[in-house]
């Protein structure tokens, strides 16, 4: 029962973007098309859900050590390696999608949401269920909001917006109203 | 190196490539620590301090590291600067070192740093190289606080905690939330966009 609230929590009602702002440069910069906004979050998902399980015995070893002060340099370079070896399994698995990913796929490494999702596990004191329990729901919402957000974006596009407001003045407008949208989750829980 | 590039370098970062309303880079912490003016500011200085030294470090560092390992190197040295931050502000600033929370620590995925290292400090030299983090830090700062003064002002009423507005006004609770946040910075995007494109447009009617 408790799983299902943290996934619930972590989807929805905490919802990574629309309610902690984590990720938001991809939410902003990969959103112009469905397909690719997809991708991304398939691969974050991805990303976030195996750095939950790998930064939870990386913790263990630092506390093991006393050497918690490490633990920024240490998740982020787990981060790293991660998201190097998605880059070559994609690479050898499935050619169109890595391609289709292009540049974003290094850039998975700067995306908050995933050191951010690594961190807080951390500070809530999460087991490792629970860690990969919250990483995954966390994923699962960053994807939600990033492919809702690229439907809007791509009706947008023909929309015949003024010019001071074209681009992201705009769509951060529309991200603001989504945002408003999302917090009639917050009872949920 | 002579001071007029160094100038150039430096006022680039805080107008014309203002990191937050000319690249729209760094949009995590923008959007979710402003809610304050406070918060701002600290988080803004926090920014440039590692901007600085990371720009500085991998400037003098730029023919030692391989060009295909360069985005690991970045974050270790991106990384150990934060670790610094995070130290000395939990040591003298506790009270803001709870408010800003996990986002100290996010400081080493802020895009603007990751961006300036690739694009400026890579491959440019030191003093160049601190000039563009100094000026790009401070070009952040200003545009956060602006921000977090906006939505502070029409969040609570107060500024740095004085109250500035009058008696009746009720406080807009939206502006303190995320909605608020995004709402607000989009609407301060689309002032500068059209305050810089008005100046480019006088600009051109003066030539």
């Amino acid at each position: 029962m408790n799983l299902i609230l943290i996934f619930v929590g972590a989807v929805l009602v905490n919802n990574f973007v629309m309610n902690k702002f984590m990720g938001c440069c991809p939410f902003l910069g990969v959103s112009k098309k469905t397909e690719t906004a997809f991708g991304m979050g398939m691969a974050v998902t991805f990303v976030i859900t195996v750095a939950s399980l790998a930064t939870y015995f990386v913790r263990q070893l630092l506390v093991a050590l006393e050497l918690e002060y490490l633990q920024t340099i240490a998740f982020i370079l787990v981060i790293a390696v991660l998201v190097q070896v998605v880059e070559l399994v994609l690479r050898k698995l499935s050619y169109a999608l890595y391609q289709a990913l292009g540049v974003y796929l290094p850039l998975i490494t700067t995306n908050c949401a995933v050191l951010g999702a690594t961190i807080l596990n951390v500070d809530s004191g999460y087991n490792l269920i629970e860690s990969v329990v919250n990483g995954f729901g966390a994923a699962i919402g960053f994807t939600l909001a990033i492919v809702l957000f690229s439907g809007i974006r791509e009706k947008m596009e023909m929309s015949d917006l003024p010019a001071w407001m074209q681009g992201f003045p705009g769509a951060l407008i529309a991200a603001g109203l989504m945002a408003v949208a999302f917090s009639g989750f917050a009872g949920l829980i | 190196m002579d001071f007029k590039a160094l100038r150039k370098t430096f006022l680039n970062g805080i107008f014309n490539e203002n990191p937050t309303f000319r690249l729209v880079l760094g949009m995590c912490p923008t959007l979710a620590i402003t809610y304050q003016a406070s918060n701002g500011i600290g988080m803004g200085l926090a920014t440039t301090f590692v901007l600085v030294f990371s720009n500085l470090v991998i400037s003098l560092l730029r023919n030692l590291i391989p060009e295909k390992i360069r985005i690991p190197a970045f974050i270790v040295i991106i990384a150990t600067f934060v670790t610094v931050v995070e130290m000395v502000m939990h040591a003298f600033l506790p009270a803001l070192y709870d408010t800003l929370g996990v986002f100290i620590s996010l400081i080493v995925v802020n895009c603007i740093i990751f961006a300036r290292a690739e694009a400026f400090a890579f491959k440019n030299p030191p003093l160049l190289s601190a000039a563009d983090g100094l000026g790009m830090g401070l070009g952040f700062t200003l545009a956060i606080t602006l921000l977090s003064c906006i939505r502070e002002l029409l969040g609570s009423g107060t500024i740095f905690g004085t109250r500035f507005m009058p008696e009746w006004f009720e406080p807009m609770a939206i502006a303190v939330q995320p909605a608020g946040g995004f709402i607000l910075l989009g609407l301060t995007l689309a002032a500068v966009t059209g305050i810089a494109a008005r100046s480019q447009k006088r600009k051109e009617a003066a030539k």
